[in-house]
This record gives C-alpha cells, sequence and structure tokens, in this order.
C-alpha cells in the first residue's frame, strides 16, 4: 500500500487518536497508542482540518488561503506530514 | 535543578497473574493482593498524576483483569482525561467486562503474545489452555474496533516464529505489532540460559522486520525492540532515568523504572505517604540517576551521551555489579568484554529448561 494521499481522499484520525491540549506544558499535542508528539502551529492547524470528511485537496486550499501561502508548498508539506502519520496508522483516509 | 514532569505513568495495578512467564519484568519478590492499592488510592493516584503533566496511562501488572475494579479505575482515569492504555495477557477478560471497559472509555489495547502455537505459548506462559483463551478475547477486542496492538515477546525458543507473528498480527487487525526481544532482568535473568537468542537469529530478526514494515507499509505498524546483548550501543533507560516516566507497583511504591528495585542501594518512597510530586522531584532514587551530571567516563566524554544516558542502570548492576557504571552492553565499557563472553560461552542447543515466576 502506497501512503499516499490522493486529492480526493478524506483523511481522519482514527479511534485511539486524538489531538488535545496538554495544559501543563501549554502545547497541543497528538495523543495515539503508547505515543506522545508534540504539535507545532503548522501541525495543529492541518490536524484541526483532518475531520474525514474534508478532502485532501480541500483542506490544502483551505490552509493556503488562511496562511496567504502558495498552494504547491502547501501540498508537499501537508503530504509530508500526513504520511507520516498514516506510516504508523495514527491516521487514516477514506476515499 | 527544575525537574520537568512525565509524560507517561505505568500502573502495576496487581503483581498476581493466571500466567507465570519466565521473562516476568514484575520483580522476582512478588507483592501479595492484600497489599495492593485500593480502588480509591489508585483513583488518587491517577489524579495527582494528571495534574502534574502525565498525558498517558498504562494500567498493567502482572494481569490487571485480575482486579475487580479495572473498569472503575478505567473509568476513573479516562473520566479525567488520561490515555488510557491496557497492558494484559487477555486472561480474566470476558466479552462483558471488554463492554463495559469500552463504555468507561478505555483507549487501547496491548496484548501480550507468548508464542504463535497453543502448545508453545502454553508452555511459555505456564498456563495451560491460555492461548485459546487469548485468541478468542483478541477476536472479541477487534470486533469492537478497539485499536490493539499486539506485544510478541520474543526469544530463542519462539524466535523463528517470528513471521507467523507477523501474519497473526495481521489477522487480528491489530494496528501495531511490538517485536521485543526480551530485556534480561528479574525472572528472565534467572532464565537468560535458555532465552538468549542467538546471533544468526538477532540478525535474521532484524532483517525479517524492516521486510515486513516495508510490504505493511500503512496496514501494520511496527516496533522492534533489539536483544540488548548483540547491540553495540545500549538502550536509553525509560528514555532517561526520571526524564518522561514513572512506574507504580501494587502497594503504591513508585519507581524510576519496573527493575529499580534491582539496585539495593536505593530507597523508594510511596504514595501512601507522599505526594507523587514531591516523590518524581525530590526522591533521592528519581535523582540518583537523572539527567547527565552523575555520569562516569567514558560515557561522561562521550558524544552519545544525551542519546542513550549511559544505559540501564540495572544492566550495569546486573552485568558489572555496579548500577553506577556505563552499560556494559556499549562497547566503550572496559567490562563489555563480560558480556561477549557470556555470548562466547553459550552452547545453545543445550538448556531449554525454564524456570516460571512464582510468588
Ligand atoms: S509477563 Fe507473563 S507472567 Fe508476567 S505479568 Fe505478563 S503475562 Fe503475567
Ligand atoms: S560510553 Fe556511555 S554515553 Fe557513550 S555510548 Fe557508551 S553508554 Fe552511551
Amino acid at each position: 500500500m502506497t501512503l499516499e494521499l490522493r486529492n480526493e481522499d478524506r483523511p481522519y484520525l482514527p479511534r485511539g487518536v486524538r489531538m488535545q491540549r496538554d495544559e501543563v506544558r501549554g502545547r497541543m499535542v497528538l495523543v495515539a497508542p503508547e505515543k506522545v508528539i508534540e504539535l507545532d502551529d503548522i501541525g495543529a492547524a492541518i490536524l484541526l482540518r483532518v475531520d474525514g470528511m474534508a478532502r485532501f485537496d480541500q483542506i490544502v486550499a483551505d490552509l493556503a488561503s488562511t496562511y496567504n501561502a502558495p498552494a504547491e508548498m502547501i501540498a508537499q508539506d501537508v503530504q509530508q506530514f500526513l504520511q507520516t502519520l498514516r506510516g504508523r496508522l495514527y491516521l487514516m483516509v477514506q476515499a | 535543578m527544575s525537574v520537568p514532569p512525565p509524560i507517561a505513568m505505568l500502573a502495576e495495578l496487581t503483581h498476581r497473574c493466571p500466567l507465570s512467564c519466565p521473562y516476568c519484568s514484575n520483580p522476582v519478590q512478588l507483592e501479595r493482593k492484600e497489599t495492593e492499592l485500593g480502588t480509591e488510592a489508585w483513583t488518587d493516584v491517577f489524579q495527582q498524576a494528571h495534574a502534574m503533566g502525565v498525558l498517558q496511562l498504562h494500567l498493567s501488572g502482572g494481569e490487571p483483569a485480575s482486579r475487580r475494579d479495572l473498569e472503575d479505575l478505567t473509568e476513573a482515569a479516562a473520566g479525567i482525561g488520561l490515555y488510557t492504555n491496557l497492558i494484559t495477557s487477555g486472561i480474566g477478560l470476558t466479552p462483558r467486562r471488554l463492554d463495559r471497559l469500552e463504555a468507561v472509555g478505555l483507549d487501547h489495547v496491548q496484548l501480550s503474545l507468548q508464542g504463535t502455537t497453543a502448545k508453545l505459548a502454553d508452555r511459555i506462559g505456564g498456563y495451560r489452555g491460555g492461548f485459546d483463551r487469548k485468541m478468542a478475547i483478541a477476536k472479541e477486542i477487534s470486533a469492537r474496533g478497539i485499536p490493539l496492538t499486539l506485544n510478541a515477546v520474543m526469544h530463542r525458543q519462539n524466535l523463528d516464529d517470528l513471521d507467523r507473528t507477523i501474519e497473526m498480527a495481521v489477522e487480528l487487525g491489530a494496528r501495531r505489532l511490538e517485536v521485543a526481544c526480551v530485556q534480561f532482568h528479574g525472572w528472565a535473568m534467572s532464565n537468560r540460559a535458555a532465552l538468549l537468542p542467538t546471533r544468526q537469529q538477532t540478525m535474521a530478526v532484524k532483517q525479517t522486520v524492516a521486510g515486513a514494515a516495508q510490504r505493511l507499509q500503512g496496514v501494520l505498524a511496527f516496533d522492534f525492540v533489539p536483544p540488548d546483548y548483540y547491540a553495540d550501543y545500549p538502550k536509553a533507560c525509560m528514555g532517561g532515568w526520571g526524564s518522561s516516566g514513572l512506574n507504580v507497583t501494587p502497594n503504591g511504591t513508585v519507581l524510576p523504572c519496573h527493575a529499580a528495585q534491582t539496585i539495593p542501594h536505593l530507597a523508594f518512597e510511596n504514595v501512601r505517604e507522599k505526594p507523587l510530586l514531591d516523590i518524581w522531584r525530590a526522591s533521592s532514587a528519581f535523582n540518583a540517576y537523572r539527567g547527565t551530571e552523575w555520569l562516569p567516563e567514558p560515557c561522561k566524554s562521550c558524544e552519545r551521551k544525551e542519546t542513550d544516558f549511559g544505559g540501564c542502570r540495572c544492566q550495569a548492576l546486573a552485568l558489572a555489579g555496579d548500577a553506577g557504571v556505563t552499560d556494559p552492553i556499549c562497547k566503550k565499557s572496559p567490562k563489555h568484554k563480560e558480556v561477549v563472553k557470556v555470548l562466547l560461552e553459550r552452547r545453545f542447543e543445550e538448556d531449554q529448561t525454564l524456570l516460571h515466576r512464582s510468588f
């Protein structure tokens, strides 16, 4: 299986994986089975849009307009970030 | 010194377990039921842990399902927002108990696997019928969609079954397979002769894991804990002593790592007597090997000291007779030749007998 997300894929965080605020350390984290991943602002902004409804290309377009950045560059970053999570099964997609 | 808070806590709810694996990580001196913390005391520990910054709670043992209040404890932990991970052999769980665990918010199950056939698994676990019961409950877990990790503890007597282990993980719908080669502490140390893998097996297992991880990408994630004895450098114990995790034993004793009680000169404190935060920050046991200040040579002037913190303290004690020296697994350790000697002296065809854990 390839980890690459296609434009029409709708990524989501599966059961057992969630984004939450780490109050004590004042940051956002992704908690997953036996793993805590610290999220920077970009990571959190991406995952905020990952809801199982939005398509990959819509997520990219939304980020591009919010941050006023070129879509190709955003697409690359989002693709890379989501693929890493997908490789660990912290992220899944529905077509 | 300001001490950053821990991320994860391992709660050894009980040392009781229907199985008696010869590599069990519980101490050789097991704690009895009468001394275990009660439901309220554990709930209080969970609240303290959460308030100080713990995000993940591992509900472990022994066999945590041996506690009849496992569901209540899970509810208490999940209710305050802790990520709850149940580390179990599956024995003692039933479909009804799973329903309740699911309803109260259990996040994840880590199921141990002693072998891939009833014959092997029941011999290793020392519990006849255990394998079949485990498989039945594994199917119940996966049918409910509860996120599942399979934890296969590998050693000389089952390493050759790795391919089948991987297949089973896929069949059971596990998301993750932990291939954990036995670490030699406690009970496993008494069984080292029978469990230590051969060099050939060690090479083969690395290749098998790498190949399968590639082939199954997006289907099954792998975590691989290689056997220490054939490594060049040691692993960081607990990601660094007193840096990110802590253990609480059934009676409330707080440990920097599950084997820390093998170090005789350390004194451990108990949640019955002191707040968890004080123990974490100020107790002599946690501060004994925290950070890198205390490190001896050759670690002190080594560029890897922030990576492995000089390795495992319990292993340094077990192999070099001193918990305060470089882990002898490290090839730079002056005691390293003794590790190599253990390997060279092994005659692997002999000695398959296992000493099972017991109270
Ligand atoms: S390692 Fe085996 S004996 Fe020890 S707690 Fe786990 S299942 Fe029980
Ligand atoms: S000398 Fe110490 S710090 Fe360096 S690799 Fe060995 S154990 Fe790690």
